[in-house]
């Protein structure tokens, strides 16, 4: 939990000076904790980090993506996932271990401009992040409406242990799949629905900086649904 | 080029200017951040009478793929004089001048970014200048810091940049057009105020080495008024709406 109140930072401000381990978008000058970024900063448990305000998306392992297929080889797809890197989506991932260049046929799988949930696998900015379509929830998004955010508004509409986005999927009747480099699928049987939980996150997505979110976001959905 | 106009009194008896401050005072600075809708950072300033449009695409691809480096993300500068910027039409095609102060903020802003985190990739960073009145590669280079803030390029901290120089005899902060041209000195610097760090320093006329230290200690109290300014641009962006939970 946070010790201290979360401070607006720029880059180069002195977060804290002391015993504290600097973490994420921060570095240590001497004995003091400055952070590089523009954002909140957070200090808890001995360490410092700050939330980003602005920027792009970084892949990171385990994040669950939404990407485009953009073009494919004979041995993997790539996909942009909304980031300065694309992902590759290795053949093999797909066909399975035996898969065969001569004898499988790639687009019948994926086609250009196809939208995929992936998980990535590895990140380690050597080489293009390796993403993965194989696991629960994730492959090709057939049916849904593709909503874009920014990345650094994502916890947000996510909320406190998902609270924000269970009560608009609930209230909604829909169903979010929410990638970690702001883009989400939104998808529902009822249009009306559909259209409300677009304009929720939407919202979310504007006042992404107000407090307590949460109640204006119910009051909008509650008032559109009478 | 305004000519060479030998009749300006650049100081008064009263220790007045041309354009009315004193010898220690900065011109009037406005900054503001996030102008423009189609990249990814941008900063718009105001350095007395220069006028300068900055954008920050990246990171992204580098294009060509050759200038790409693995091991860290790459700064390209591009500062360029609008042809109405100055009295008479500037030819659009980068001049010498140009490249060199394309040039000299680079190599100002890289102490400061901090690229190793996104390895083959490159942060562009493009300078307008809509006016110009002396001093433009100083407020290129303030824009440029605020202009990569808001596009979220992790960075050291902020550059602040002002001159310092030498015109009638006195040492003077901020040297504008008229003195540029009819000066003695001119000592543009560009520094990090947390860091307290030079990153750029070029010295153009004649100092003592009193002057000189003079200059450089005014500078940087100029460019420390300068990060003021750079300071509540960002916050005016981000934070004027209210407190975040």
């Amino acid at each position: 939990m946070s010790g201290e109140r979360k401070r607006h930072v720029i880059p180069g401000e002195v977060i804290t000076s002391g015993p504290y381990r600097a973490e994420q978008n921060t570095i240590q000058v001497g004995d003091k904790i400055v952070s590089t970024i523009v954002g909140l900063s957070d200090v808890y448990d001995g360490s410092v980090r700050v939330i980003p305000l602005t920027g792009g998306y970084v892949p990171k392992d385990d994040d669950l993506v939404i990407g485009k297929i953009v073009s494919h080889s004979s041995l993997s797809w790539t996909a942009d996932i909304n980031s300065c890197y694309v992902g590759m989506l290795p053949a093999s991932d797909v066909f399975g271990r035996d898969y065969s260049s001569s004898s499988d046929d790639m687009t019948s799988k994926l086609a250009k401009g196809d939208l995929i949930a992936a998980r990535i696998v590895n990140a380690d900015m050597t080489r293009d992040p390796l993403i993965t379509i194989s696991g629960r929830e994730l492959g090709k998004i057939d049916s849904g409406e593709l909503v874009k955010i920014s990345p650094n508004k994502v916890p947000r509409l996510i909320g406190k242990r998902g609270s924000m986005i269970q009560m608009i999927e609930s209230s909604t009747n829909s169903q979010v799949t929410i990638g970690q480099n702001g883009l989400l699928v939104v998808s529902s049987e009822d249009p009306n629905g559909l259209l409300k939980a677009i304009q929720a996150i939407e919202l979310i997505e504007e006042q992404a900086h107000v407090a307590n979110l949460t109640d204006q976001v119910n009051e909008m959905l509650e008032s559109k649904s009478e | 080029m305004g000519g060479r106009d030998t009749d300006i009194v650049l100081l008064d008896e009263n220790g007045i200017r041309c354009d009315g401050r004193k010898v220690n005072e900065t011109r009037k600075v406005t900054i503001k951040a996030g102008v423009l809708k189609n990249a990814n950072g941008s900063a718009y300033i105001e350095f007395g009478d220069n006028k300068i449009l900055v954008g920050v695409y990246g990171p992204r691809d580098v294009h060509p793929k050759h200038m790409s480096d693995t091991d860290t993300g790459i700064l390209r500068c591009r500062y360029h004089m609008a042809p109405f910027s100055v009295g008479e039409r500037k030819n659009p095609a980068p001049s010498r001048r140009e490249v060199e102060i394309s040039k000299v903020i680079k190599e100002a802003l890289e102490p400061a970014v901090m690229l190793k985190e996104f390895p083959r990739t490159a942060v562009d960073v493009f300078m307008e200048v809509l006016q110009a009145d002396g001093g433009t590669r100083c407020a290129a280079l303030t824009g440029a810091s605020v202009a990569l803030a808001d596009a979220g390029i992790p960075m050291r901290d902020l550059v602040a940049g002002c001159a310092a120089g030498k015109a009638a005899d006195a040492v003077i902060l901020d040297v504008n057009n008229e003195e540029d041209q009819a000066g003695q000195a001119d000592l543009p610097i560009g520094y990090m105020p947390n860091l307290k760090k030079i990153t750029l320093l070029q010295l153009d006329g004649v100092l003592t080495p009193e002057e000189y230290k003079q200059c450089i200690e005014i500078g940087i109290d100029g460019c420390n008024q300068v990060y003021e300014i750079q300071k509540k641009a960002l916050q005016d962006k981000f934070f004027a709406s209210g407190e975040k939970q």
